[in-house]
């Protein structure tokens, strides 16, 4: 392994890269649209207030996606729903780093037998598909937001932790590590000063294209119903509602799926941005 | 190689093991419960109890876990349905799984060869239209939900029926469930071409994920061999552009893509969730959620055990064939994986 790229050399290259950008513009646009989504919305996504008095209705110069079957406003719910979307994301991927971080870390430093806990841990988990366990896991504790995140925290820990022990196993052995080592330093500092600093780039790429997943997820698991009865405007949940009156109008279900896959394209861009220039290894590829 | 199999069989049948027992356990912890979503809001809790113990569902979790193991590995029984009375579990599977198994292979046919061919062409083309139209295609494949695709699918295709496996007015009895491939056996044709009208669009929203990735490995690997000495001295040879593509570079490059298409296969479980419930495809995942819906414990139990088994030894199978592929990999200690 090289030494880490400075990061001006970085950051040189992601500049160069117009796909980056492209993702990074759309991450940027949706995270303006949940942060900025009172006065970006022009009516309000729920509650009485919301109410058009129309349902279904077509695109007009009021309602410019129309309005859904509740009579509220598409447009303002596809901009407040990225709210929902991004702070499921956001919560659910740490709680994956949070978890499956320090269980590769340590799994990966010791070896032995708490690796080998470790990782049949991961093997149950990953005995079924993710969306399966996520489902089950939502039920289980009460359908309810924080459940989703959790849920769909937990499927992600697999990855998190499997890249972490890998790439903790590469410089475990390395001079820098044993050096530390032989001066007499303790092992949470080895693991939390040490070893960390190389931790940090795989985690942000990893980070940013599990952003992506789980935004999936998350839309996936409300979809299907399964977090429960809720008239939060969320863009999984619009979209299960919307199916079921295409014939009348389009719009309530094009909306939330636009939305979804554009924020999903920008996470896996930025992500793949940000690999290409963290990790000069695998340029060009 | 014979202790690397029996280490890695050992280990699925460990891990299935645990799955199901935590599976068990969660399903149990549910705040409702079969009896009660039965019941509704007008529940007499003495009746509860009192049903609740005819089931035996107020024995200690531990308890009621090693007597559910015991009935499935001594009788191979799976308990009964507490909703559909008439229809054992095991039946309840046997009906949705079928439809599953025809709706995922009909996704792999669809994503292989297309997502092979897009791959190969992409790699050819670097950096020109095809190249940049795969890579696209593929961005757009992974980051679309499955349930969009679906939705946009029968959008646009209003002509094609959605919501069943066959048509109303086409009469016929399947017997083993595999529609397409046992009326194709008995030459009645119609039969076949209606009940893949009816598989396209679903198979179609299916194969969108694995699709993509296919493309993306395949691209990756033949533009690794495409630079590799070997298929340079096939083309100073003079072998045209396409027969060093066919004969010289795929078969190295197809390694990994097998790899990653038997990988797939477990996914196309879980997509199939979502896509069933966009269809109203009458398999084992749309199944299973209405079983975790209304938590009935049995048919639960059933699908999970049925999708554990089927996702470990897939994997199991793949392992086989990797060290079969590729010899190496049996002699590397767990750490390479």
């Amino acid at each position: 392994m090289n030494e880490a790229p400075s990061h001006s050399r970085a950051w040189r290259r992601f500049r160069r890269s117009r796909s980056a950008w492209i993702g990074a513009s759309l991450v940027g646009l949706f995270v303006f649209a949940a942060i900025a989504a009172e006065f970006v919305a022009p009516y309000a996504p729920q509650g009485a207030e919301g109410r058009s008095g129309a349902a279904l209705a077509r695109p007009s110069a009021d309602h410019w996606l129309g309005t859904d079957l509740d009579e509220y406003d598409v447009f303002s719910r596809m901009v407040h729903g990225s709210r929902l979307s991004l702070l499921a994301g956001i919560v659910s991927v740490s709680i994956a780093i949070a978890i499956g971080g320090p269980a590769g870390a340590v799994a990966g430093y010791f070896g032995g037998w708490t690796d080998t806990l470790v990782m049949r841990a991961i093997d149950v988990l990953l005995t079924f598909p993710g969306i399966l366990v996520a489902m089950l896991v939502v039920v289980s504790i009460g359908p309810s937001w924080e459940g989703v995140m959790l849920a769909v925290g937990l499927i992600n820990i697999p990855v998190f932790c499997r890249q972490v022990r890998a790439t903790v196993l590469t410089v475990r052995n390395l001079e820098y590590v044993d050096a530390a080592r032989a001066v007499g330093a303790s092992t949470p500092y080895i693991l939390t000063r040490v070893i960390f600093p190389s931790l940090i780039n795989p985690i942000v790429v990893l980070g940013t294209l599990g952003l992506g997943t789980a935004i999936l997820e998350v839309a996936g698991l409300s979809f299907l119903g399964v977090a429960g009865e809720m008239d939060a405007a969320e863009w999984g949940s619009m979209l299960s509602e919307a199916k079921d009156h295409l014939s009348t109008t389009i719009w309530p279900a094009v909306a939330p799926g636009v939305a979804i896959s554009l924020t999903v394209v920008g996470f896996n861009l930025l992500g793949d941005g940000l690999r290409d220039a963290l990790d000069p290894h695998l340029e060009g590829k | 190689m014979i202790r690397f199999l029996f280490g890695r069989l050992a280990q699925a049948l460990a891990t299935t093991l645990v799955a199901i027992v935590v599976v068990f356990i969660a399903i149990r912890t549910l705040p409702t419960n079969p009896v009660l979503a039965r019941a509704g809001r007008h529940a007499v809790p003495e009746q509860i109890q009192a049903e609740m113990a005819r089931q035996g569902w107020d024995r200690p979790l531990l308890v009621q876990a090693g007597d559910f193991l015991q009935q499935l590995i001594l009788h191979g029984e799976l308990g009964d349905s507490f909703f559909i009375p008439a229809e054992s579990v095991g039946e309840g599977l046997w009906r949705t799984f079928p439809a599953t198994i025809e709706l995922a292979l009909a996704a792999l046919l669809l994503a292989i060869p297309i997502g092979v061919m897009v791959g190969i062409a992409a790699a050819v083309w670097r950096n020109r239209p095809p190249d940049y139209l795969c890579m696209t295609g593929s961005l757009l494949g992974v980051s679309v939900p499955v349930f969009f695709l679906g939705i946009c699918l029968i959008m646009v295709f209003t002509h094609l029926p959605t919501g069943r496996r066959m048509p109303f007015g086409v009469n016929y009895t399947s017997h083993t469930g595999f529609i397409v491939i046992e009326s194709i056996f008995e030459g009645r044709l119609n039969v076949t071409a209606a009940a893949l009208c009816h598989l396209y669009l679903p198979a179609l929203a299916l194969s969108s994920i694995p699709m993509a990735v296919i493309a993306r490995i395949t691209r990756s690997s033949m533009l690794e061999v495409l630079s590799a000495d070997y298929v340079r001295t096939a083309r100073a040879k003079g072998a045209s552009l396409w027969r060093v593509v066919m004969r010289h570079a795929l078969p190295n490059a197809s390694i990994p893509v097998a790899n990653i298409a038997g990988l797939q296969i477990g996914f196309l479980l879980g997509g199939a969730v979502l896509t069933e419930t966009v269809f109203d495809w009458p398999g084992l995942g749309r199944h299973l959620v209405t079983a975790v819906q209304k938590s009935d414990y049995n048919v639960v139990q059933g699908c999970t055990l049925l999708i554990a088994v089927l996702f470990v030894s897939i994997n199991l199978m793949l392992d086989v064939v990797y060290v079969w592929l590729d010899p190496r990999v049996g002699g590397v200690s767990e750490d390479g994986q």
